[in-house]
């Protein structure tokens, strides 16, 4: 291998556009997925925007019923395939070779190609909004036969962009396993790899597991649509609720792909800025383990009302409030860490805290929901909203940010405004409390989801909601103006950043040269 | 001074919110939680989601507690030196343990609520419901009844044209009307997409599934009038297709059932005399406004690119026989477009399409009569 001479040869890289179009380096890649997620976050955020606008009184204010559905749709889809999961993946890109010392990814070239399909499905999903009949609008779930024989034609442009987003997301994974196992350092054992690296790899599995099966689910559909098959219609002897076991096959182990990284980032923090080491490491692995594999038996939970018998509700309850004991492992091991630690909070440490608390809230209300009987008031109600948003915002997308304030010095080689950025904290955490608990409130009222219209008995706390969100989406604008910032200047970052920080990401110079661990780490 | 003024600022902001709150058109900050409902089960729901919840509050509260403890006191700025301890197996065992037992303890409640919940055996009546896109139907399975339920709500309260009723969005024009203590079995399938039958103080909802029947049961303590909702999204009007629910005694379900015979024999005699034009243009006008007019909207237009236009239109004013035809037996090319042959009678059949070969500015002066639907059913 003559690794050393071809990368001093490599070191006039080509610059502008073919820079990012042609990159094969993981860093580059990283930003580029982290831009994308952030553009998809926003443009997903300005559709919440609407539909809270819509929902702000009783009453068809802006928009056509068929258009509500359509940005509920697709503000779901955007935000989960194109904001949280292109979002971890930047993560993974630009922290997995830092971490475990390798120099890149395993596989640069794919790497490249799994990035550059996303904008083009991103933008192949964002057309159908410009289609006749309008974009799909059957909810993110795309229930058969709503999805099917009653859907726009621009179903099938919405299809296309599944398996391509599918791809993406396959590759992606693969990457990761191939680096995770066969680029650490000498020495970096796997239970010497910090906590992100796990959930990295453990997610990656995941994906690589069920991606294909929401890739069949799509192809079922698209066959229904075009090639006179019944899989999901009973009139030709298929079933629609066939539909739904294979969608949350996928979709279960999904809110995992989501949480699972974030879970990574928030066990990289705490520990930083505590200056005591994670406690329960060991333990912390196994209960990643033990959740995702927990996260293949239990999709039908969100199914008790489609009429199984009741054997199969009793197993599947059982099987899911059984997840709740990894999950409070977790939350007990991060309390561990900080107890008497030597804590200060500086922005990232805030936002992982908050990540603790409003992620346990989401996790409670996840157990509530667990439990059948009550589910059959619960489903499909705004006590379903609020609950997958506290584990999805208030869980993933802080986590996200966590990590960007986090490692946005080493990246950057500047530090963020720290004024700027507790501003952005406190305007988010409270803001976002304000959006999504009283949803708990509606939803027990019996508030139905996707409705873009409801009863007056609703209306005071919808437009508290509405508020809320309006509140929390702007702060997100003062996000951007922070990163922008930061990239732009700011106080030269140290290498080691922050006074606690472990790992071999803080041993190299801020901001991180453009290949790193040409020559391997020892790792003792 | 200034201490002052911003007391006499706030009083002033505190005392508009008290007004605004007061003044508040809308009811609501008192809705919080669940209804205990109007059943055994319903009251059983209620307990399971009480316990749950207190156990979440009561872990939450403990581990909140523990973490706003260690972030006020274990601080650096208060000099605080970490301590270096990180693992405990022991510690690890302990509180893996403790949830699952509390688990194992929240299961049992739950395992008997539910195959309670389950148990339709024995039921005294039993009542059919179809969801259709964007209705109920009701089919008295022991009695000779049955009939369609649709949002009452007239389209200017929903366009903000008028002052919204108490009941906006929950009021229908044929409630479901059952008796009290009787243990009804209800069996619920969909005649197009997936819907949810949901009435809260039942204690549950149940999907609507087309091609499949899935059961459900109530056994309502108390007279009322209940409201409900579809619970699974089901095309665009999914936010229009409310529940009423009218629990009587026996005695008044009985003296319903009666009228009901007696409407229903009314409606066979009015289908087989002859109808003047201004009569069906009137009765199509109405089975028009609580039918069609969702897509086709009040003026026939339509919504371009998702539903066609009536006024003008090559259906509406071409040969009478293609307009019976989609009407009756619906579209081949667009599923939203039901055949509502299977849904309405053939006065109200011939009404509507009266009506609209005669509205919109289709001045056809095509006139239909229930015997010309009779003929092609």
């Amino acid at each position: 291998m003559s690794t050393a001479t071809t990368h001093d040869a490599h070191h006039d890289h080509p610059t502008g556009l073919k820079r990012w179009l042609f990159t094969t380096n993981h860093k580059d890649i990283g930003t580029l997925y982290l831009w994308f997620s952030f553009i998809m976050l926003l443009i997903g955020g300005a559709m919440a925007m609407l539909i809270r606008a819509e929902l702000f009184e009783p009453g068809l204010q802006f928009f056509e019923p068929q258009f509500f559905n359509t940005l509920t749709t697709m503000h779901g889809l955007i935000m989960v395939f194109g904001a949280i999961m292109p979002g971890m993946v930047g993560l993974a890109n630009w922290l997995i070779p830092m971490m475990i010392g390798a120099p890149d990814m395993a596989l640069p070239r794919m790497n490249n190609w799994s990035f550059w399909i996303l904008p083009f499905a991103g933008m192949l999903l964002i057309s159908t909004l410009f289609m006749d009949g309008g974009g799909p609008a059957f909810g993110w779930t795309f229930y058969a036969p709503l999805s099917t024989t009653f859907a726009p034609e621009s179903t099938d442009f919405f299809i296309f962009s599944v398996h391509m987003l599918g791809f993406s997301s396959i590759m992606g994974a693969i990457n990761i396993i191939a680096t995770v196992l066969n680029m650490r350092a000498p020495g970096m054992t796997l239970m010497k790899m910090p906590l992100f690296v796990w959930t990295w790899l453990i997610t990656a599995f995941l994906l690589i597991a069920v991606m294909p099966v929401l890739a069949g689910a799509v192809t079922m559909m698209l066959t229904d649509r075009h090639f006179g098959t019944s899989f999901f219609e009973a009139a030709g002897g298929g079933d629609p609720v066939l539909f739904q076991h294979v969608f949350w096959f996928f979709g279960h182990p999904e809110v995992y792909i989501m949480i699972l990284p974030a879970f990574g980032v928030v066990s990289q923090i705490i520990p930083t800025f505590s200056r005591k080491k994670l406690f329960g490491y060991s333990s912390m692995v196994y209960a990643t383990a033990s959740i995702a594999f927990l996260s293949f038996i239990v999709w039908a939970h969100h199914m008790f009302t489609t009429g199984m018998p009741v054997a199969g509700e009793l197993y599947f309850m059982y099987a899911t409030t059984l997840i709740s004991v990894p999950t409070a492992v977790k939350v007990f091991n991060w309390t561990a860490t900080m107890w008497r630690g030597s804590l200060t909070f500086e922005t990232p440490m805030l936002w992982a805290v908050a990540f603790v608390f409003l992620f346990t809230i989401g996790g409670f209300s996840g157990l509530m929901l667990g439990v059948a009987p009550a589910d059959m008031q619960y489903q499909d109600t705004y006590f379903v909203v609020a609950h997958f948003h506290y584990v999805l915002v208030t869980g993933a997308l802080f986590a996200i940010i966590a990590a960007v304030y986090y490692w946005l010095p080493k990246w950057t080689g500047h530090m963020y405004d720290e004024r700027l950025g507790k501003i952005h904290f406190w305007w988010s955490a409270i803001s976002v409390n304000v959006l999504f608990f009283p949803q708990h409130f509606l939803g027990l009222a019996g508030m139905p989801r996707r409705i873009p219209d409801y009863s007056l008995q609703f209306a005071d706390w919808n437009m508290i909601s509405s508020l809320g969100g309006f509140a929390f989406g702007t702060a997100q604008l003062l996000f951007l103006y922070i990163i922008i910032k930061t990239i732009r200047g700011g106080q030269q970052a140290t290498d080691q950043v922050w006074e606690g920080a472990e790992g071999l990401e803080w041993t190299i110079p801020s901001p991180a040269p453009y290949h790193t661990f040409e020559t391997a780490p020892e790792i003792k | 001074m200034f201490a002052k003024k911003l007391r006499r600022a706030l009083c002033g902001l505190w005392g508009a919110v008290i007004l605004l709150g007061a003044g508040n058109a809308f009811a609501g900050f008192d809705q919080l939680n669940m209804t205990p409902g109007v059943t055994d089960i319903s009251h059983k729901v209620y307990d399971l989601h009480m316990l749950i919840f207190k156990i979440c509050v009561v872990i939450c509260v403990g581990v909140f507690a523990v973490l706003i403890y260690s972030i006020f006191k274990h601080r650096k700025s208060k000099g605080a030196k970490p301590a270096s301890f990180h693992e405990s197996t022991t510690v690890e065992i302990i509180w893996t343990t403790i949830p699952f037992l509390i688990l194992v303890g929240m299961a049992v409640p739950a395992t008997k609520t539910l195959l309670a919940l389950e148990d339709t055996r024995d039921a005294d009546m039993s009542i059919k419901i179809t969801g259709y896109q964007w209705k109920w139907k009701y089919d008295y399975l022991d009695e000779d009844i049955s009939f369609f339920s649709i949002l009452k709500t007239p389209q200017d309260e929903i366009k903000n044209e008028a002052a919204k009723g108490e009941n906006y969005l929950a009021e229908v024009d044929n409630p479901i009307v059952v008796p009290i203590n009787k243990k009804i079995r209800f069996l619920i399938t969909s005649n197009d997409v997936i819907h949810s039958w949901w009435v809260p103080v039942l204690g549950w909802k149940q999907d609507a599934v087309p091609g499949f029947i899935n059961d459900a049961w109530a056994e309502i303590n108390e007279p009322g009038t209940y409201r409900g909702k579809c619970a699974e999204l089901c095309g665009k009007d999914h936010g229009f297709m409310p529940i009423v629910l009218v629990a009587k005694t026996e005695e008044d379900y009985k003296a319903w059932v009666a009228e009901q015979k007696v409407a229903k024999a009314a409606e066979a005699e009015s289908a087989g005399k002859s109808w003047t034009k201004d009569e069906l243009v009137a009765k199509g006008e109405q089975v028009y406004k609580t039918n069609c007019v969702f897509c086709h909207q009040a003026n026939g237009e339509g919504v371009p690119g998702s539903f066609p236009a009536l006024a003008g239109s090559a259906i509406a004013t071409g040969p009478v026989e293609n307009h019976i035809d989609i009407v009756v037996h619906g579209s081949k090319k667009n599923p939203t477009m039901a055949a509502f042959g299977q849904q309405l009678s053939d006065v109200d059949l011939a009404a509507v399409i009266t009506y609209e070969r005669n509205a919109f500015g289709n001045n056809t002066g095509d006139m239909v009569q229930p015997s010309d639907i009779a003929a092609v059913k």
